[in-house]
């Protein structure tokens, strides 16, 4: 069995309000200096197989095909 | 003409839509689940609002990925009108049916109120009802509603007069870019918008700006 962290973020250039509302609550507790966050999405998976070559691939596939959607968002892969 | 509903669990604007489509048409939609691999013959298919799993992951990402889709997509290449509102819009674009992506209001806030909206192209079979540059009324009520699109996908749309409607008089309630509020493909048979017209069809609604959406798509505009 592989473990896999697949991790899906905005792309640089589109606006991300829940970022910026992040952003703004932070500052209101108090943290100074926090600039540019962006909200993001963390998958962790458990796939069935021994075999990291495919592992890889097959979590590119799902990325593309249903994780992340890339007219806007950007997504790494990590096996653990 | 004839027309389909599309069903799928948490979409729940399929009754209005249902209704709208009966009354302007004469004669009832057919139903179509999300598990179903054929659709029957018809003109027009709708992909009606609401929360399809329960906007899970993003919103319509997983309805998009739903057999009926396949099904849908194969149709709308032959040719067969295919209408998505609200939450329909947000699959087509999921589904890759339609340029762009629809992300959270720039509010955050859920927006349900009514809005104006400009009729861009009044030449494509949805909107030929309409007068280009036509101001009407059209009820909205979302969450991602926020229409996103690269650059240059936006510049070969504009080209090609894509961008269908606009939120028109300062009323954008979601921080769309450009103001955009429903957009065609590119063979001009697949709309997707983000307000409700089958909510402002009759005299009780307070208006019937959203009819001629219908009755265009239905061709019985003269009706």
């Amino acid at each position: 069995m592989i473990k896999a962290r697949v991790t899906v973020t905005l792309k640089n250039g589109v606006l991300d309000p829940q970022g910026k509302a992040i952003e703004g609550a932070l500052g209101s507790l108090g943290f100074e200096g926090v600039h540019q966050i962006r909200q993001g999405k963390v998958f962790d998976l458990e796939l069935d197989t021994s075999d990291r070559v495919k592992a890889e691939e097959d979590l590119k596939a799902m990325c593309e095909k249903l994780l992340a959607n890339t007219v806007i968002e950007n997504y790494s892969i990590a096996l653990l | 003409m004839k027309s389909a509903v599309v069903q799928l669990p948490g979409l729940n604007r399929d009754r209005d839509m249902i209704a709208a489509l009966t009354r302007i048409s004469g004669q009832a939609p057919v139903t179509v689940w999300q598990t179903e691999t054929e659709i029957p013959d018809v003109d027009l298919i709708v992909i009606p609002g609401g929360f399809s799993y329960g906007d899970y992951l993003r919103c319509g990402a997983i309805a998009a990925r739903m057999p009926v889709m396949q099904a849908i997509r194969e149709k709308a290449e032959k040719g067969v009108k295919v209408l998505g509102v609200c939450n329909g819009f947000q699959i087509l674009v999921e589904a890759g049916m339609l340029p762009g992506a629809l992300m959270r209001n720039s509010s955050l806030k859920f927006v349900c109120k009514q809005v104006k909206l400009e009729v861009v192209n009044a030449e494509t079979d949805f909107t030929r009802a309409y007068a280009p540059g036509q101001i009407i009324r059209c009820p909205v009520a979302h969450h991602d509603g926020n229409y996103f699109v690269e650059a240059e996908t936006l510049k070969a749309m504009n080209d090609r007069n894509q961008v269908v409607f606009r939120y028109a008089e300062g009323t954008n309630p979601n921080g769309s870019m450009l103001d955009i509020a429903g957009v065609v493909n590119e063979a001009g048979n697949v709309l997707g918008m983000m307000p409700h017209p089958e909510n402002l069809i009759e005299a009780a609604h307070g208006g019937t700006d959203g009819r001629g959406i219908f009755a265009s798509a239905l061709d019985v505009i003269a009706a």
